[in-house]
């Protein structure tokens, strides 16, 4: 590490922030750029159907992986088209808005155990621990992608779009509560919010055996969260034709479209923190710096094949469904996983 | 603030890549405006009415409950992080508070607010 800072004149410190950096803004990323081709691949696994598999590199299909290219190629061509009764500047800002929360949702994240190197002591995370913020950065930041879908819906100034972007709004705010409720109940056991204490308190024992239900509730409102089928409603295309992206096209699509995915690698990296030990490893207590970057990712990327799994298995709620649900079955659901772990932990005293 | 530079910069760098990506794209993209091509998407047919209408007002309902339920929320986190201190005074003072909410819960439901037709 120091020789790598030596090399480029930089001191270890702010070497280690711009990897760090690197690290969060390209990863997911790519991770999300890559989701775009295991959705179609998978749904085609799924479907017993090929899928993409035409696009190809100097005659190599790659079992289709250039399709990744040759879809961001298109849409970089693509006319921009802004409709005349759109609001303008609003409907540049969508885009812009959708992305942004995306990319700074995994700040906080831990996406592997924290190691020293000559005399430095290196955290896996772009914030350092005891930031103030812990686990409520990504929650906040997560709640803000719901203007993207309400700015690109409003700013449309279509019928469809404005019906998918009241759905979403409704959507999301009702999750966000038996969501927030479920994490709750992890800070109270763990008596802290800073995800690597969090990480810390799954030392030998991952939440998910002692908060399975609020795993559940949890799992269930990341899926109407990030807007995935069964909870698509925002979108919805067997319905209001593309909901909020009617209108759009060309990179502006492409731009919400990838946020969207990116969107899922955090709510997969979420999940990880959480419920499933982060970086740790079973029956490894100090799993070192490559080793837990490896099992994050592994765990991360299980949870984004799941999602994607879900969607081309489960049939589509309808949205009154969804709002019975989140309102009557999630939220009830939450605040007992709540009020038990309380329970237990008063009993403990 | 020192601490909080890394998530600034990477703001900048959320910001930087799209506006660059969607403006370099337009160095590239043809742009052959037709009105047809510019007037709103209505299934083919000519647009009618204003699409920014009077919609359900349950929308709004949810967004009130939320609003509440979300304050909530905010009150716990506090309680249940500081849980072991506060002891029994805090149990007892947070039993209060959910009494009361749970209540209004029951209440809205009994009255079919939570019932999306």
């Amino acid at each position: 590490m120091d020789t790598l800072s030596a090399l480029l004149h930089l001191s270890p410190e702010t070497f280690w922030m711009i990897v760090k950096i690197l690290v969060v803004f390209a990863g997911p990323l790519t991770i999300a750029a890559l989701l775009t081709w295991v959705e179609r691949r998978g749904s085609a696994m799924i479907q017993d159907r090929i899928g993409p598999n035409r696009a190809a590199i100097f005659g190599f299909r790659l079992i289709g992986l250039p399709q990744i290219a040759a879809d961001g190629i298109k849409a970089f061509l693509k006319e921009d088209l802004v409709p005349a009764e759109a609001n303008k500047v609003l409907f540049w800002l969508a885009p812009l808005l959708a992305f942004i929360p995306a990319v700074l949702g995994m700040a906080v994240i831990p996406f592997g155990q924290s190691f020293e190197s000559g005399g430095h002591t290196y955290h896996m995370s772009l914030l350092d621990p005891g930031n103030g913020m812990g686990m409520l950065f990504p929650m906040a930041i997560g709640a803000m992608a719901v203007y993207g879908v309400l700015v690109a819906a409003w700013s449309s100034n279509n019928k469809w779009s404005i019906l998918g972007g009241m759905r979403a709004s409704a959507q999301m705010v009702s999750d966000e509560l038996s969501m927030s409720l479920a994490v709750i109940a992890i800070f109270m056991t763990a008596g802290a919010y800073d995800p690597h204490d969090l990480i810390q308190a799954q030392y030998g024992l991952w939440n998910v055996v002692p908060h399975f239900l609020g795993f559940l509730v949890f799992f269930t409102c990341m899926f109407a969260e990030t807007n995935r089928l069964p909870f698509d409603f925002a979108e919805g295309e067997s319905e209001i034709v593309a909901g909020f992206l009617t209108e759009y096209g060309s990179m502006k699509f492409a731009l919400i479209y990838l946020s969207e995915y990116i969107h899922l690698v955090v709510a997969s990296a979420l999940i990880v923190t959480l419920y499933f030990g982060g970086w740790r490893v079973p029956f490894v207590a100090n799993p070192g710096p490559w080793l837990s970057v490896a099992s994050f990712l592994a765990k991360t990327l299980f949870f984004c094949w799941v999602f994607v799994w879900v969607r081309w298995t489960v049939p589509r709620f309808r949205y009154d469904q969804l709002m019975k649900m989140g309102w009557k079955v999630l939220l009830p659901l939450s605040l007992i996983n709540f009020l038990f772990h309380a329970f237990l932990m008063f009993r403990r005293g | 603030m020192r601490g909080y530079a890394p998530i600034l910069i990477l703001l900048l760098v959320a910001v930087a890549l799209p506006v660059v990506i969607l403006n370099l794209s337009r160095l590239l993209r043809p742009h052959w405006p037709t009105p047809t091509k510019y007037s709103t998407y209505e299934c083919g047919v000519v647009p009618v009415t204003e699409a920014r209408e009077k919609f359900s007002v349950r929308y709004y309902l949810v967004a009130v409950m939320f609003l509440v339920f979300d304050v909530e929320t905010v009150f716990l986190m506090p309680w249940a992080l500081q849980m072991k201190e506060l002891a029994l005074f805090g149990l007892i003072e947070m039993g209060i508070f959910l009494f009361l909410l749970l209540f209004g819960y029951g209440y809205i439901w009994s009255k079919g607010a939570l019932t999306w037709e």
